[in-house]
């Protein structure tokens, strides 16, 4: 009478991996890729719309008068050219960055994992929104934090209930937040809720992770400021250049206080050495220069035309009791249905009718968030995007004249 | 596939959802298919069927007991029929709760089933679209989430007890070793059968040697019933008083490093490349 273990290592595995399991959504969305289906689940930004002759020139010219530097190792903070392009980014957006505390990393999603390795111990309390960015609880569970939840309206995390929180004796590390364009929610915070949640966290010492990926992609509308350009001493900012650029790169960066961003230099030295001197120096070639800033407006206004083009066809084909945010940028649009839906159960019923989405719970640390979907208008074409969303609505109609039939 | 090849075949993997499994089979001369397939057509009959047509030796059950054994509602008629134990239960089918207004019959549903109730589609497999229903009032959701997988849902009532699974290869009379499932989380759901350390396994099962012959006994008899040939497994309950109960019958277990009939046959002292062997035999033996 032996337990048993078919796999060698069931034994072995350390602790923090046991948040990392199987996934039935994963599995459904390995069908959900197939040609006929319209996935309006992906965040793929829309690569096509970079010019390919600026792809080459830029390539080209690192092959050829940069080659040496490009194939070799480099420092763990990142090229210094880099650097002052990505403070050139962040000027972009009224915040001034010093390149001496960034430090470049593989995407945004390395500097939540070195964000997580740095500052979590285990059994501590970090907050995130509800719904929050999949990748960040993904990169943050593996040091096995607890989850503080704070729910978001219209203007982004209710920040009211984090002072509740912390009242009733919460204790958190850092506020974690996508302040911007949410993924997966699609709203803004406001301006009164960023000084809010500024003066709350300064006044309680903890420290906030502002993860912008999406702030240079606003529709209409005024910017809304940086919580880093609010109090840069107690704000951690995370970017990314792949949605101005491109993500098959994986370059994003930190910006931080210099004992966070020491750690963090270590904590990636300790992870990859140094990150790629080939797709830094491609990617600091591209923001040189006026192209980028062009080749940005022409996809805001891909973007904005295929946001219109989904709210729409979410006006004409989705039941009245559904209900969906209004995201002025970005890439998403948050649905919520009745309260008897599941969305986790019905991908199958979608996917057999050839339309994709992300089910809510993909986004709660707690499986919450059945009710809810994520729908991405990123990356399909305004055709697809409205079929996709007709698709969808006729499955929401059946479903709900089913629940009617079934409850009485 | 790498098991088959370290005793000396040689052997190919085909998917079918990515390849051409006419065009392929038919090109290459294959001496048998040893079928491995999750899912739909792996298991309801439709790849059998066309192997068939080709006239290749293949491991497993043929099509029309495939096709009676993935269908749930089909499968525990069979069983039911021939004296087999398995918990009582109702068929729900979409196309009466849609085009016959049926959704009221849930209350007879719930009365003759009794609560808590088992909500599982009638055709998926790894506990897809599977729930519970504690209260009436959990029905609706429990069947809506079923009938995203299927055209039509088992409402079954839960044994509370012991999970376990009996395999069988070659004959329904030489039993393996039953292996005992305790999922960590308290259900054996998709996250619980596909991560590794999310479920303890123990084999032989921790049972007495009496409930252990009773299970063998209401497996053997339901691989009979059912027309099962060369590998199968029963998912079995075992309720507080030792007596169990057949809730699931799959012609193609898993073969994966969290599999149960691997599981069992290593109990048995039968290592994985030796049961891959003995049931491509199987197939070759009637060539």
């Amino acid at each position: 009478m032996a337990e048993l273990n078919v796999d060698p290592y069931a034994d072995l595995y350390a602790r923090r991996t046991s948040g990392m399991s199987a996934s039935e959504v994963r599995a459904l969305f390995a069908v959900a890729s197939r040609p006929e289906v319209v996935s309006l689940a992906g965040g793929m930004p829309y690569v096509q719309g970079i010019p390919q002759e600026d792809v080459f020139d830029v390539v080209a010219h690192v092959v050829s008068e940069q080659a040496s530097t490009a194939l070799q190792y480099g420092g763990g903070q990142g090229m210094p050219a880099l650097r002052e392009r990505l403070a050139m980014l962040m000027h972009e957006e009224g915040t001034e960055a010093d390149p001496e505390d960034m430090v470049v990393t593989t995407g945004a999603q390395q500097a939540l994992d070195l964000v997580g390795k740095v500052l979590i111990d285990p059994g501590d309390e970090i907050v995130v929104e509800a719904p929050s960015y999949v990748g960040a609880l993904s990169a943050f569970s593996a040091y096995e934090p607890r989850f503080v939840q704070i729910e978001l309206d219209d203007n982004g995390m209710v920040v009211e209930r984090l002072e509740e929180a912390l009242v009733k004796g919460a204790r958190p590390k850092f506020v974690y937040t996508v302040p911007n364009f949410h993924n997966p929610a699609g709203v803004t915070m406001s301006t009164a809720r960023r000084e809010q949640l500024v003066a709350l966290c300064r006044e309680a010492h903890i420290p906030i992770v502002e993860d912008n990926p999406y702030g240079l992609l606003r529709f209409e509308g005024r910017s809304e400021p940086t919580l880093r350009s609010m109090d840069p001493q107690n704000v951690i900012y995370l970017g990314t250049v792949s949605k101005v650029f491109s993500p098959g790169l994986r370059v994003g960066w930190a910006l931080a206080e210099p004992g966070v961003l020491q750690r963090m230099i270590l904590a990636k030295e300790a992870a990859d050495l140094c990150g790629s001197s080939f797709t830094m120096l491609v990617t600091e070639r591209y923001l040189s220069g006026g192209r980028w800033r062009k080749n940005l407006q022409g996809l805001v206004d891909v973007y904005r035309s295929r946001r219109d083009a989904m709210l729409a066809a979410l006006d004409e084909h989705f039941p009245d009791d559904a209900t969906w945010t209004l995201p002025a940028g970005g890439f998403f649009v948050w649905v919520t249905l009745p309260g008897y839906f599941d969305t986790q159960a019905m991908l199958a019923a979608a996917v057999e009718r050839r339309v994709a989405y992300v089910p809510g719970t993909a986004f709660h640390p707690d499986g919450r968030g059945r009710d809810k979907m994520r729908l991405a208008f990123c990356y399909p074409t305004e055709d697809d995007i409205v079929e996709g969303v007709r698709r969808l609505g006729a499955l929401l109609t059946d479903e709900e004249e089913l629940y009617r039939s079934l409850s009485g | 596939m790498t098991a088959l090849v370290s005793k000396g075949y040689d052997a190919f993997v085909l998917d079918p959802a990515e390849e051409p499994l006419v065009e392929l089979l038919s090109a290459a001369r294959v001496s048998a298919c040893y079928v491995a397939l999750h899912g739909k057509e792996g298991e309801d009959g439709t790849v059998q069927r066309l192997i068939e047509l080709l006239g290749i030796p293949y491991t497993g059950t043929r099509p029309l007991a495939c096709h009676v054994t993935f269908d749930k509602v089909l499968a525990k008629e069979a069983l039911a029929g021939a004296g087999v134990s398995t918990p009582p239960w109702v068929t729900v089918e979409a196309s009466a709760l849609r085009d016959l207004s049926a959704g009221p019959i849930l209350h007879h549903v719930a009365e003759r089933v009794g609560l808590p109730a088992v909500v599982k589609p009638s055709r998926a497999g790894s506990a897809m679209g599977l729930s519970f229903a504690e209260r009436e009032s959990d029905l609706p959701s429990a069947v809506m989430s079923a009938l995203s997988f299927a055209d039509a849902v088992v409402v079954e009532r839960k044994i509370e007890g012991t999970e376990v699974a009996a395999a069988m290869v070659g004959s329904p009379d030489e039993p393996l070793p039953l292996v005992e499932i305790v999922p960590k989380s308290g259900v054996y759901d998709y996250a619980a059968r596909y991560t590794a350390g999310a479920t303890e396994y123990y084999a032989p099962a921790r049972v007495s040697p009496e409930v252990a012959a009773a299970c063998h006994r209401e497996a053997a008899q339901a691989f009979r019933t059912l027309g099962l040939r060369d590998v199968s497994q029963a998912d079995i309950m075992i309720d507080s008083r030792g007596t169990p109960w057949v809730v699931d019958v799959n012609v193609s277990p898993g073969m994966t490093d969290t599999s149960l009939l691997p599981m069992s046959a290593q109990s048995a002292g039968i290592p994985f490349p030796d049961l891959c062997e003995r049931i491509l035999q199987l197939a070759l033996a009637r060539a």
